[in-house]
Order: C-alpha cells, then sequence, then structure tokens
C-alpha cells in the first residue's frame, strides 16, 4: 500500500428492495492503485455498489474496508472519498474557482494553499485559466473536467466515478476515456468507475467487474473477460459475437450434426454455445485443416468504414443461425467480397473456438 | 436576367408564411392586449390624473401636500409597512421549512402536501377571515380549550388587533410563499448534496453552502409576491383589525365610500403603486429574472 491510495475490501454486500435484490452476497478485493471498472447494464446494481462505497446508500448487511478501515457505518462526508457523478452535479452558484476550492474550504485549508492546490488541479485537468468561469458558461466536457478537478483537489486516496462520461458525445468520451487513463496513472489513486459501455470498459481499466442482476458474474482483466468470458451473457454483453448452440458429447462437439473441434470446453457434455466474434471468423476460399468451418448464404453486407459486416445465415436442416463476420477494409478484401445471395463458407480457427454455458 | 436577378425557389411563398405566422401570434395576443388597455392602463391613467386635482376642480398637488403633512396618513403607511413585514418574515419561517420537506419527499407524498397547501388557497377568501374571526374571538374556540386546559384564566385577545390581522393574513399569504419556493426546490438537482457530502460537509455545511443559495430565487419570488400583496390588502385587516389596524387600502375605500373624495384616494393608490414598483425594482437587480428562469 503506498500513500496516495488505499485497497477496498467488499465483503458479502447484500442489497434487497422488496422481493427484488440490487446486489446479491457481492464480494470482491480492489487494489491500491487499481483501476477497477464496474460494468454491467442499466439496473444491475453497479451503480448501487458505487453508492455503497461512497455512503449514499446502505446495504441489509455487508462490509466495505478501506485499507484496514471498516466504513460502512460512516457518513459519506467522512469517508474522504473523491466522487464525479454522472450529470456532474457542479454547484451552479459558485465559480469554477469555488467549485474545486469547495473541499478545500471544508477542511479549513488556508486561502493561499487552497488557491494553489486549485490551480494545480485545473491544471491537470487541462483548464487553467477559466478559474473565474460561471458553471453556465462551460461546455459539458468542460463541465465534466471541472467534476473531475473538484474530486481530486483535496488528494482523496479514493476516486469513485459514476458513467462520468456518458453525456459527452463519441468523440469527446474517447479522448476522455484515454486523458481519465493517463490521469489515473499520474495520480495513482484506486479509482472505481462505472459503466455499461463495455468498450469504455475494456479501453479504461486494469480490471473489470461484471455485474448482472445484482450479482458478480466475472472479475478479470479486460482480454481474461473478452478471450475468456464465463458464460454467454458476458459474451454477448462484451463485443460483439454470434452464439451458435452445439451439443457436447464423449469430448466431441456437434453444430447440426456437423462436427466442430474446440479449443477448450469439450471436457463436459451437453448443451452449449459457440462463441464466434465477428473479427475472428474469416471468409474461406478452400478449406485447410486447423479451422472450423460453416456454409451460409450472405443475406446482409453493410460497409461500416473500417471494416465490412457481412451476416451469413447458416444451411442447415433447422432454421439457420446468423453468424456475423468482419473484414478489415483493405483494398484487396474490399474487392473480393461475395454479393449478397452468394453462398459462402466461414472458417474459424479452432484457437478462436470455444464454447459456454 | 442575370442568376442574382432570378427568383429563389419558394422564396416569395416561404416569406408569405412566414407573414402569416407573426399575424396569427399577433391575433393571439390582441385580447389580452385589449383587456390590459381598457382595464389597466385607461384607469390607472385616469387615477393618476385625479390625483393632481384638487377640491376646486384644478390641477394641483394639495392631496400630495396633506397625505405628507397629516400624522395620520404617516401612520397607516407606517402600519401597512409593519403588517407586509411582518406578515412577509413569519410566512417566510412557516413556509421555507415545509417547502423544504415538502421538496426531499417522493413525488406522490410532496403531491398530497400539495393539495394540503392548496385546499385553503382554493377557498374563498372571505370564508377564512370569518373563519378565524369565530376560531379566535373572545368566546371563540380558542379561548374557551385554553380556558378549559387551564393555561388561561381569563379570554386573551387575539382578534381586532394585530394579532388577529397577522394570524389570518399569514394564513392566507402562505401558498404564496410556499409555490414558488417549492418549485424551486424542486428543481434543485439533488445530486449537488450528495456531492457537497462526498467532499466532505456535513449536513448542516451542505444546506448552508449549497441548498440554501439554490433556494433564494425562489425565496425571494415568495417573499416579493406576499409582500406586494400585503401592501394591497383589505378584506382581511378590515375584518380581524377590527377597526385597529388601518391599512392602506382600507383608507382609500374609507375616502371614497365615506368622504367621496376620489383625488386624495388617487392619490394614496398612486404612492402604493410607486411604492411597490420601486421594491420590484430593487427586487430585480437582487435576483435577476434569468436566474429565476435558469433551473
Amino acid at each position: 500500500m503506498n500513500e496516495t491510495s488505499l485497497n477496498i475490501s467488499i465483503r458479502e454486500v447484500t442489497k434487497k428492495y422488496d422481493q427484488f435484490y440490487a446486489l446479491k452476497d457481492v464480494s470482491l478485493e480492489i487494489n491500491s492503485g487499481e483501476f477497477m471498472t464496474l460494468l454491467g447494464p442499466s439496473g444491475s446494481g453497479k451503480t448501487t455498489l458505487l453508492m455503497v462505497l461512497a455512503g449514499f446508500t446502505n446495504p441489509d448487511y455487508g462490509s466495505v474496508k478501506f485499507g484496514d478501515e471498516e466504513v460502512i457505518l460512516k457518513p459519506p462526508h467522512l469517508r474522504g472519498i473523491g466522487m464525479v457523478f454522472q450529470n456532474y452535479a457542479l454547484f451552479p452558484h459558485m465559480t469554477v474557482e469555488q467549485n474545486v476550492g469547495y473541499p478545500q474550504k471544508l477542511r479549513g485549508v488556508s486561502t493561499a494553499e487552497t488557491k494553489r492546490s486549485v490551480e494545480e488541479a485545473l491544471s491537470t485537468v487541462k483548464l487553467e485559466g477559466l478559474g473565474h468561469r460561471g458553471i453556465n458558461e462551460l461546455s459539458g466536457g468542460q463541465r465534466q473536467r471541472v467534476a473531475l478537478a473538484r474530486a481530486i483537489v483535496f488528494k482523496p486516496k479514493i476516486l469513485l466515478m459514476d458513467e462520468p462520461l456518458s453525456a459527452l458525445d463519441k468523440k469527446l468520451r474517447e479522448e476522455m476515456q484515454i486523458e481519465l487513463r493517463q490521469l489515473h496513472d499520474t495520480l495513482n489513486m484506486t479509482t472505481v468507475y462505472v459503466t455499461h459501455d463495455q468498450k469504455e470498459a475494456l479501453t479504461m481499466s486494469d480490471r473489470i467487474t461484471v455485474i448482472n442482476d445484482g450479482e458478480l458474474m466475472q472479475l478479470g482483466r479486460p482480454n481474461e473477460i473478452y478471450e475468456h468470458p464465463n458464460n454467454h451473457f458476458i459474451a454477448d454483453f462484451i463485443g460483439e459475437s454470434s452464439l451458435l448452440p452445439v451439443t457436447v458429447r464423449n469430448g466431441k462437439a456437434s453444430l447440426n450434426g456437423e462436427e466442430v473441434t474446440l479449443a477448450e470446453g469439450a471436457e463436459r457434455s451437453g448443451d452449449f454455445l459457440l462463441v464466434v466474434r465477428p473479427e475472428k471468423a474469416f471468409l474461406a476460399d478452400k478449406k485447410v485443416k486447423g479451422s472450423n468451418y460453416f456454409v451460409g448464404k450472405l443475406i446482409d453486407s453493410i460497409f461500416q468504414g473500417e471494416s465490412q459486416l457481412l451476416v451469413v445465415k447458416l444451411s442447415s436442416r433447422d432454421d439457420g443461425h446468423e453468424v456475423r463476420v468482419r473484414v478489415p477494409n483493405e483494398s484487396v478484401t474490399q474487392k473480393a467480397l461475395p454479393l449478397v445471395g452468394e453462398n459462402v463458407t466461414i472458417g474459424l480457427k479452432v484457437a478462436d473456438s470455444y464454447v459456454v454455458s | 436576367m442575370t442568376i442574382a436577378e432570378m427568383e429563389k425557389p419558394n422564396e416569395r411563398g416561404l416569406q408569405k408564411v412566414a407573414a402569416n405566422e407573426r399575424l396569427t401570434f399577433f391575433g393571439l395576443t390582441l385580447p389580452y392586449l385589449l383587456m390590459v388597455t381598457a382595464l389597466i392602463v385607461i384607469p390607472v391613467g385616469w387615477l393618476f390624473y385625479l390625483s393632481f386635482i384638487g377640491r376646486d376642480g384644478s390641477l394641483s398637488f394639495e392631496n400630495y401636500e396633506r397625505m405628507m403633512k397629516s400624522k395620520a396618513y404617516i401612520r397607516i403607511f407606517l402600519t401597512t409597512f409593519k403588517i407586509s413585514i411582518l406578515t412577509t418574515i413569519i410566512c417566510a419561517a412557516i413556509g421555507y421549512p415545509l417547502a423544504y420537506f415538502m421538496s426531499q419527499l417522493s413525488r406522490k407524498w410532496a403531491n398530497i402536501c400539495m393539495i394540503g397547501v392548496l385546499i385553503p388557497f382554493w377557498t374563498s377568501l372571505l370564508v377564512r377571515t370569518y373563519a378565524w374571526l369565530v376560531l379566535l374571538q373572545k368566546k371563540g374556540l380558542l379561548n374557551n380549550m385554553a380556558i378549559e386546559m387551564g393555561l388561561i384564566s381569563e379570554p386573551i385577545k387575539i382578534v381586532h388587533n394585530t394579532t388577529g390581522t397577522l394570524i389570518g393574513m399569514v394564513h392566507i399569504m402562505l401558498p404564496f410563499l410556499i409555490l414558488p419556493l417549492y418549485a424551486n426546490m424542486r428543481a434543485i438537482d439533488k445530486d449537488t448534496l450528495k456531492a457537497a457530502s462526498s467532499l466532505g460537509a456535513t449536513p448542516t455545511r451542505a444546506f448552508w453552502t449549497v441548498f440554501f443559495p439554490l433556494s433564494l430565487p425562489g425565496l425571494l419570488a415568495g417573499l416579493l409576491i406576499v409582500f406586494v400583496l400585503c401592501l394591497g390588502f383589505y378584506v382581511t385587516p378590515a375584518i380581524l383589525g377590527g377597526g385597529r389596524v388601518i391599512m392602506a387600502a382600507m383608507k382609500i375605500s374609507s375616502n371614497i365610500e365615506l368622504y367621496f373624495s376620489w383625488g386624495a384616494a388617487s392619490a394614496l393608490g398612486v404612492v402604493l403603486l410607486v411604492v411597490t414598483g420601486i421594491i420590484l425594482f430593487i427586487a430585480s437587480k437582487l435576483v435577476s429574472m434569468d436566474q429565476l428562469g435558469n433551473r
């Protein structure tokens, strides 16, 4: 543990509203200085968990420790966390400077020191010289930065962020993702970040906690979660994927009677779903060893700039499933693209073939 | 014909559409403009003119001079301001906590509370004023109860004086303070209070540094409405004051009904109008209309 951050230890946190569990026995460890993202669809409980950390929601039971200190019974103003809200929650009756200086004033920091720390925080978020502006004179991106400066000015050891980029347009959002990550690396405070945007989570996090229906579904580094999803919910939620039903018997998997070779997951028998990531599937001219092949008819071909998305309906006895294939935009492949209505063969390397339940 | 002289596609048609729209908007405001002219501009102008007409029918300042010199008039103005200021302050003291409480409730419960605020508001002013008379009089409900409970031995005088007038006026004015204040408080982003608290503010500190300043536009709007309405209030002080509390509006009425002195009544009205105007002007400097609207 270093001096600028604290680890967070969450144990059995449970919150029930009538018959509905907002959080169900959630336990997880967040390392000191880590950028942890709580990822889940809306209503999954991720924001509730963040509010429990901040102290705005009391769970029915459970423990939250910052470092070695139990904080669950402490009111929010004694927890010493920095927090950035979804709609920024800036004080509209104060200037930028007054907003950022607010936590310092509460802490009885001297005027000179407050001025210095406010300037430092504003320069950290690249808002130098805007201190005298009113909040209503700022753009959305600038407000976002003020909210961030206000949350870091007193150098909290833990920073909580509740979907802070959701109100920004796509381009600014993507810029801010990189910037927030760099800021975290500079300040090194433990950061808990809530989002429903899986791409944002993959871009920014050291580790991701996927939450659904109040339960922790998977915890891991971004590439672990993407490459080895625990179940079909995560396979579907993180990244794009086509899920094809396969049956595994005696270590052999089959899709509509045709054998599929799996890299992993053939140990157990039963019904599973084969995860086909569009960027891992490819158009095949000829079948070579080391890949699985599926035959189907191209039913849609969509130009998306950096790639062409092909929707292929698999030929099979029952109603064919659809598989999406992403072909990178290179001049050679663009020329060779099949036409809608043509029959195509899709390949998927054995190494990329795995099933989830 | 050059390109510049050629007509752009549909240029004239679209200009006609725009002109029709302007005409429609003017047509919609016309009834109101006519009403304001007939019922406000002309009568007020007429009063203004009357206030400069002396007893002999010539142009003079005598109505105003008499007002400045007469102690009775000065006392009436002092009473008017005293009652108005006290009513406004008491309304704020009662109304602010109530509006705050309501703003923290869920919409459903807040609406139920709001009905409680509005039912008296919808009841006739005269009915409510007489109801207070019944409650407060010497052998009224309040005195009887207090005597039976042994709190007092003699009935106390709480009507036909300033106290009675204040009780009645506060009751009638309270909704006017609560309505704008509550609307303002509702619009305050609750996350700003959470933010203050996450940044280290105790609930009390968060209230005074964030909530209260953000509720000021609503509070000032409410105070202003109440104060201005009090200045011209007639029925309640007339009934509950029992002739001992004489406010400007009552003097205007008696000038006309008893003395047929339209000039004196008009002069009083003009002074009241000017004072109200000055107060509104100062208030608008304190809270820009902008701020009131920017929620």
